[in-house]
């Protein structure tokens, strides 16, 4: 091995009084080399983040701040050194690129004019050498029509081509370290797998080190040389992705891993025969509308859902897969009433409800309710818990004792405290919020439950324990659900049958196992094929 | 509760702001203890000087009190700010709120009447109205309430446009939840912080509103207030001071402290803005 570029030991990162520990990063030691890609892993708060700006010199000082340790880059303390030396090293010595490329690029700066200004900040080429140098980075990165795209702004792009775009930044200078904070988190699986891929090519034509922070093991899979997991802000096991990903000591990284769900599809359930709902020709349009008095142009119309058809036969678990932008989320909000549709029918129970009227729908709504996404959103901050979930009932004509019994009784069924009745939502994790928002949809005892990508919120671990609390509320209430993800790993453990879906159309349905095992359309090929670490935990879950 | 006095006690302008208005209305609730007589009494010697014949704050040309001026004209500056802002925060509320929840042709309608208010400038609208409708104290604080309401109808359409889409707000469609109680009991708690500020803002304006219309000889002929004070001073600036300086005083005084406590307040109330040192 070359000399190390990287050598960080005995980090400690003091967070401000108050917080909920006193050090958010502790004793940590972390080395990198040319060429190689380092994995740090963890689950939300473990430090990882602030790990990676520790490095760049990027903490939120003065209340973040490193407190102990050293960050050896060749030769260099960099925790010592003066702020116009880390200027210097940023950017020519170490890059970084972050998670959101729309909120990391500037919005009113064309691409090329931000390459432009890292080589403008560090060195001193000739325009005409600067704008040669820009071209050939976007084009080595495999944006198409390199030219155009120098005088693209950030929002003309694809979430793919913007985080490109901020490759091709960081890697202007030809640095000696990348470090890459959940590069790939916010995009869709098939445009990770490419972005994957370009880092790691990259790496092999710039020879560069890679510090890759992430909390998907299957990215760790398919990238890492070495793995460093971090629980807390102290790293409990590291060593070679082989070793860690298939044969993990620590207690915390087995169970992690443990949490991550196979890509072996669940053997599908007795279908019963009776179809609960029934969706036929359903369709959605967006804008089209005109404007004050009908003056000016019509709006563009953008079709979300183009004539779906889908049946859920009782007591099943149906999948609905896709990427952002595929209709999913609209398709369910469509069939739950919280948009009107421009066409089709929704039956429940042989009534359209796309024909009933707000205050006919409301007897309806009891019997489909819905899980939303985003725990920390989909709970009113003002509002006890307690009255949350018995809000339902109560507006359904249930006297407001009988209403506080069942929330209580809810309550322990979905695992929390009967305590939590008093509180308010703040004082929740994550999880737990989600456990109360799924109290809150039972609480009127439903036929039909609509989960919007209930887990991708959460925390691995987390996502586990959810997912086995919804799987035995369907058991024991009998549900029928619909459940929306784009990640294949969750609908392989949740789904009885899955119906794939691109830009508003579903291109294919069946048992969750044929679809795995025998998919028939390109793109659900395509998608089978992007799933990080596919090979891994495969493999050893069929050992 | 306590939690919020901690943050607001962080700035020590908003403490300071905080202790200055409390004086104020504290000054005005005693102003009849004080000065039990009508203010507008003739009190003794005209033009004295502050500390001359008995009077601390001096007299006017006609030997009025200055200083019973200024307590009884605290009671309706602040009166009216109160009275004014609220009956406009109600309004603004009102119209935001239906604008910001329904959207559509709703929204257009009541967006395009707010704006016709916006358009004319809001004092000269003040002094339009209240020469219209004939000087009284009800007159000046519907002036007020019509001037202010449009800034309100506007931020609480925002909030409502932004929060309605929420998912705690679509779990309470599909609980069947009506669309008043929605607003009420879901969306409009989650917009008070931002109301809250712009309303003691609003206080400010209105005691400042109130004053020019006093001091162009729009206040209402029976309430002593600080603008007519200033007014009947005015042309005697030079051989008597006292007259306009200490309402005009007054009238800095109050306003800054409302000022500094909405800006307290907006600190406290607003998490983002914290620690923003």
């Amino acid at each position: 091995m070359t000399q190390e570029l990287l050598r960080i030991s005995n980090l400690d990162i003091a967070l401000p009084a108050g917080a909920d520990r006193d050090l958010a990063v502790q004793g940590l030691d972390l080395t990198l080399s040319p060429g190689e890609t380092v994995c740090v892993v963890g689950e939300s708060g473990s430090g990882k983040s602030l790990t990676a700006r520790a490095v760049m010199g990027l903490l939120p000082a003065p209340h973040v701040r490193v407190s102990g340790g050293s960050i050896d880059f060749l030769g260099e303390d960099l925790t010592k050194v003066t702020d116009a030396r880390l200027r210097e090293i940023r950017g020519s010595e170490i890059s970084m690129v972050f998670q959101e490329p729309m909120t990391a690029l500037n919005p009113v700066m064309s691409i090329g004019k931000q390459i432009d200004e890292v080589f403008r900040f560090h060195g001193t080429m000739s325009s005409k050498e600067r704008y040669e140098n820009s071209l050939k980075l976007l084009t080595d990165v495999n944006l198409p029509d390199p030219a155009q795209i120098m005088n693209a702004y950030p929002h003309e792009l694809s979430g793919g081509q913007r985080q490109r775009a901020m490759i091709a930044m960081a890697l202007a200078l030809s640095p000696k370290i990348v470090i890459a904070d959940e590069p790939t988190t916010a995009l869709d699986v098939t445009t990770q797998a490419q972005i994957l891929k370009l880092i790691k090519d990259m790496q092999g034509v710039y020879n560069t080190g890679v510090l890759f922070i992430t909390h998907d093991f299957g990215v760790v899979a398919d990238i890492a040389d070495r793995v460093v997991v971090m629980q807390y802000g102290k790293v409990v096991e590291t060593g070679s992705v082989d070793k860690v990903l298939n044969n993990p000591e620590h207690p915390y990284t087995q169970a992690l891993i443990a949490a991550v769900p196979s890509l072996q599809p669940r053997t599908a359930r007795q279908a019963s025969d009776k179809v609960v709902l029934d969706v036929r020709g359903l369709k959605k349009n967006f804008g089209g509308g005109k404007s004050f008095f009908g003056l000016g142009k019509p709006t563009r119309s953008v079709a979300a859902v183009r004539g779906v058809d889908l049946q859920l036969h009782r007591g099943e678990t149906l999948g609905i897969v896709g990427e952002s932008g595929s209709g999913k989320s609209t398709l369910a909000r469509c069939i739950i009433r919280l948009m009107d549709n421009n066409g089709g029918d929704i039956l429940l129970e042989g009534v359209d409800l796309a024909k009933l009227g707000r205050a006919a729908m409301r007897e309806w709504r009891p019997k489909i309710q819905m899980v939303f996404q985003d725990p920390f959103a989909s709970l009113n901050p003002r509002i006890k818990v307690g009255e949350i979930i018995s809000k339902g009932p109560i507006l359904q004509g249930v006297a407001a004792e009988e209403a506080e019994t069942r929330t209580r009784e809810l309550l322990s069924i979905v695992g929390l405290d009967e305590r939590a009745f008093d509180r308010y939502p703040h004082e929740f994790s994550g999880g737990q919020r989600q456990r109360i928002g799924i109290a809150r949809s039972l609480a009127l005892k439903p036929e039909v439950l609509i989960a919007d990508e209930p887990v991708s919120a959460l925390d691995v671990s987390i996502q586990a324990q959810v997912l086995e609390l919804l799987e035995e509320i369907r058991e024991s209430m009998n549900l029928s659900m619909i459940f929306i993800t784009h990640d294949l790993r969750v609908a392989a453990q949740v789904c009885d049958r899955l119906a794939v879906m691109r830009y508003g159309d579903i291109v294919e349905t069946g048992l969750t196992a044929d679809v795995f095992a025998n998919p028939t359309h390109e793109y659900t090929k395509a998608l089978l094929d992007a799933v990080p670490g596919k090979g891994w935990k495969q493999a050893a879950d069929a050992a | 509760m306590l939690d919020f006095w901690r943050l607001y006690a962080k700035s020590p302008s908003a403490v300071f702001g905080l202790v200055v208005l409390i004086i104020v209305i504290i000054l005005a609730a005693v102003a009849s203890l004080i000065f039990p007589e009508d203010p507008f009494r003739l009190a003794g010697t005209p033009m004295s000087g502050p500390g001359e014949n008995g009077f601390l704050l001096g007299s006017d040309t006609l030997g009025r009190d200055v200083a019973a001026g200024i307590l009884h004209g605290a009671k309706t500056s602040l009166m009216i700010g109160l009275i004014a802002t609220l009956a406009a925060v109600f309004i603004g509320i009102f119209m935001g709120a239906l604008a910001g929840y329904y959207g559509g042709l709703i929204d257009d309608m009541l967006m395009r009447v707010t704006e016709i208010f916006q358009t004319i400038p809001s004092f000269v609208f003040a002094i339009l109205l209240v020469a219209i409708m004939k000087p009284s104290i009800e007159s000046i604080v519907i002036a007020i309430t019509v001037v202010s309401w449009p800034g309100v109808a506007r931020l609480v359409r925002g909030e409502f446009l932004s929060l309605k889409n929420r998912e705690f707000v679509q779990a309470c469609h599909t609980l069947g939840m009506g669309d008043f109680q929605i607003m009420m009991r879901e969306i409009l708690p989650n917009c008070l912080s931002p109301i809250i500020v712009i309303g003691s803002l609003m206080v400010a304006t209105a005691i400042l509103i109130e004053s020019g219309l006093a001091f162009l000889g729009l206040g209402d002929p029976n309430i002593m207030s600080w603008g007519f004070q200033i007014g009947a001073g005015r042309t005697m600036l030079r051989s008597a001071w006292w007259v306009c300086t200490f309402p005009g005083l007054a009238i800095l005084a109050t306003v800054l402290a409302i000022n500094l406590v909405g800006e307290g307040l907006n600190d406290a109330l607003n998490p983002r803005l914290r620690d923003r040192n």
